[in-house]
């Protein structure tokens, strides 16, 4: 491959290793002043973009490396994490409004008609919602091949080998190029940002667009009706007899 | 249940930047009183992030074996500096990441969370390096300083003597000019990395007595007459060896001299009042991380029924913790600033800002032993640890009694 584009879908989730609660009206997770970076899976994405990049630069070739983000304007701190893991520049879609997944297919759409990617990588799924859907949506709007849950991409000039880890097992499946890659845990180990790097990600150019300049319609189509904590765990109970066993898992666990 | 240290935070409006590749800066709101990200740049959160995601993977899961062993981390030291940590405040053309003490102060508090030993090697190694980087010529910078920027070679700073500590203008190692050498015989006492080290920033006595006679020379590993004492055994900084460095008809070639004869002690004291700000940082560092732990633990142990959290005393301490650690951190972040600044002032509050931070934290590491009552004592829980590391700071880089003078000698100047 000589000269490639990679655009790598980032979104800022709470953080992996906050105790989550339920906000006081029972409609959302509290978000208010709790840690927030980037989707675990994303930074996968990432890496594997620069990866991507570093070894096309050993085989002379030319890869940019483009970060997209939506949401609010902290988005941007999302943006800034992937710049200084050594993506080329940014791009930011502000919105303070609601996004779910086919909303964000929708705008990475968009964004992909205006920067002709070879490639886009997203994670499986966002830490937050678990929704998995974006990916797929993204390549069913662009009727691009998809690659989901990859564990392992190679890449060659106009066609990608992945393999997948799907619940039988692994696959493997080649696509052409134009493609969408979602990530899956043990495709690499996300590299640290370095320090230089860090304050070199100053200078990488950062683009902002509204919902309006990308002309999407961004309206929810689900709508939660509410969330709650699981149950409380409860305490063993110690039964006398198989039958006494076999009523509980019958008539309260309702396993059988 | 309420959380105890949370405020209900109000959202201001946020501001968003013009420029489209400046990144915006908004008002933050931390629901913590603690929180390390008060004041800071969004650069400076980032500087932090890194510094915080390191030391929680890197150092936080191997702190307690490395303090048991006694072990010298060197391939994780080695993994910090391909991040930059190397030479935080050192010019870039010698590999230094080139940050000012503020940014390095934020760093050094963020690593120490997760190991105060091994982060206060590395702000000794960058100290020592900051000697060749700001006072060497460029031959000399270009010699000594990219391997250790590195990490490939680590650095010593050797001052203080068994005969001068906190009297250091009275040192007795001489360094007598032989043709293109320098002959030197003393030894050091108390050197952080002596013995695994290659590089040694070593003050040497070239002229009459007191500071103005004081040299000083850079010697590697493997200089006839270099040799080192045996390992000492320390209460804390387990992470880093301690040795003598002995030289006995030590031959160091004149080019090795940094800055010229007699300039040694006060290129010391230069070096020092940086060298006061990060062992403050690393303070800083180990009551943080001791704070977390204890609020950790007082929300799951209960007595009379009821999580210990709940009592007025475990909360009060809490505050008085909290409060003490919010304000030793601006007195170091402050003095940081001013050294950036050059600031005429910046001795007597980096004097003042070490003696500060360094011994509140040191007692809300203590507190925060208490809270944990008897476990506080096992080694299986960590906040012993960082008592025993930051015992040491009120002690070196200058005593703290030694802080109190150089404050009082401000004050009374004039």
């Amino acid at each position: 491959m000589s000269n490639v584009r990679i655009l790598v879908a980032c979104k800022r989730v709470v953080d992996y290793a906050v105790k989550i609660r339920v906000n006081a009206a029972g409609t959302a997770v509290e978000t208010a002043n709790i840690k927030h970076s980037m989707n675990p899976f994303d930074e996968i994405g990432t890496e594997q973009a620069i990866q991507i990049k570093e070894a096309l630069a050993k085989a002379k070739g030319n890869a940019e490396v483009v970060v997209v983000s939506c949401g609010p304007a902290k988005a941007q701190e999302t943006l800034r994490t992937a710049l200084a893991m050594g993506a080329d520049r940014a791009i930011h879609v502000e919105t303070n409004d609601e996004l779910q997944p086919l909303a964000v297919a929708k705008l990475l759409k968009a964004v992909v008609e205006k920067e002709k990617p070879n490639l886009v990588i997203l994670g499986k799924q966002a830490i937050d919602d678990d929704s998995n859907q974006t990916g797929q949506m993204l390549a069913g709007l662009l009727n691009w091949p998809q690659a989901t849950f990859a564990s392992k991409v190679e890449l060659t000039d106009a066609a990608m080998t992945v393999t997948r880890e799907v619940d039988g097992g692994v696959e493997t499946i080649k696509t052409t190029l134009p493609a969408v890659l979602t990530t899956d845990l043990r495709l690499n180990v996300p590299r640290y940002a370095s320090l230089p790097n860090i304050m070199k990600a100053k200078k990488k150019p950062l683009a902002k667009f509204t919902v309006a300049d990308l002309a999407v319609d961004i309206k929810p189509r689900l709508e939660t009706l509410k969330i709650t904590e699981p149950a409380k765990r409860q305490g063993g109970k110690i039964v006398e007899s198989v039958d006494d066993l076999l009523d509980k898992l019958k008539n309260e666990a309702k396993v059988l | 249940m309420s959380s105890l240290l949370s405020i209900a935070a109000r959202r201001a409006p946020i501001r968003l930047a013009r420029a489209s590749s400046a990144l915006s800066s908004q008002i933050r709101h931390f629901s913590s009183p603690i929180d390390a990200g008060l004041g800071l740049t969004d650069e400076q959160m980032e500087l932090q992030s890194l510094a915080r995601s390191f030391a929680d993977k890197e150092f936080a899961p191997k702190m307690q074996e490395w303090d048991e062993n006694q072990h010298f981390p060197a391939d994780v030291l080695r993994k910090s500096a391909d991040l930059g940590f190397g030479g935080l405040y050192i010019r870039e053309d010698v590999g230094g990441a080139g940050l000012s003490r503020l940014d390095t102060s934020v760093i050094f508090e963020a690593l120490a969370t997760g190991c105060t030993s091994t982060t206060a090697y590395i702000s000794i190694h960058n100290m020592a390096l900051w000697m060749i980087d700001n006072f060497g010529t460029d031959e000399q910078r270009q010699k000594f300083l990219p391997p250790l920027t590195s990490m490939e070679k680590f650095a010593s700073y050797c001052l203080t003597e068994p005969g001068a500590g906190s009297d250091a203008g009275s040192l007795s190692t001489t360094a007598v000019k032989k043709g293109s050498h320098y002959v030197l015989n003393g030894s050091k006492a108390f050197i952080s990395g002596g013995g695994s080290s290659d590089t040694y920033v070593v003050m040497a006595r070239t002229g009459g007595p007191g500071p103005k006679g004081i040299s000083c020379f850079v010697l590697e590993k493997g200089f006839k007459g270099l040799s080192f004492g045996k390992k000492e055994n320390k209460l804390g900084w387990n992470s880093q060896p301690t040795r003598a460095v002995i030289m006995e008809d030590c031959e160091v070639p004149v080019e090795n001299m940094i800055g010229h004869e007699g300039q040694g002690f006060s290129m010391a004291m230069k070096g020092l009042n940086g060298g006061r700000i990060n062992i403050g940082s690393c303070s800083l560092g180990a009551a943080q991380a001791s704070i977390e732990a204890a609020l950790e633990h007082v929300k799951v142990r209960k007595q009379f029924n009821q999580p210990i959290a709940h009592f007025q005393n475990t909360q009060f301490k809490l505050a008085d913790m909290a409060t003490s650690l919010v304000s030793s951190r601006l007195m170091v972040r402050q003095a940081a600033k001013m050294l950036d600044e050059d600031h005429p002032g910046a001795a007597a509050f980096c004097a003042m800002a070490k003696l500060q931070s360094t011994d509140q934290c040191f007692q809300i590491c203590d507190d925060a032993l208490q809270l944990h009552g008897g476990y506080g004592y096992l080694k299986d829980y960590k906040v012993n640890v960082y008592l025993r590391d930051t015992r040491v700071h009120r002690i070196l880089e200058g005593t703290n009694e030694i802080m109190r003078l150089v404050a009082s000698r401000a004050l009374l100047t004039e």
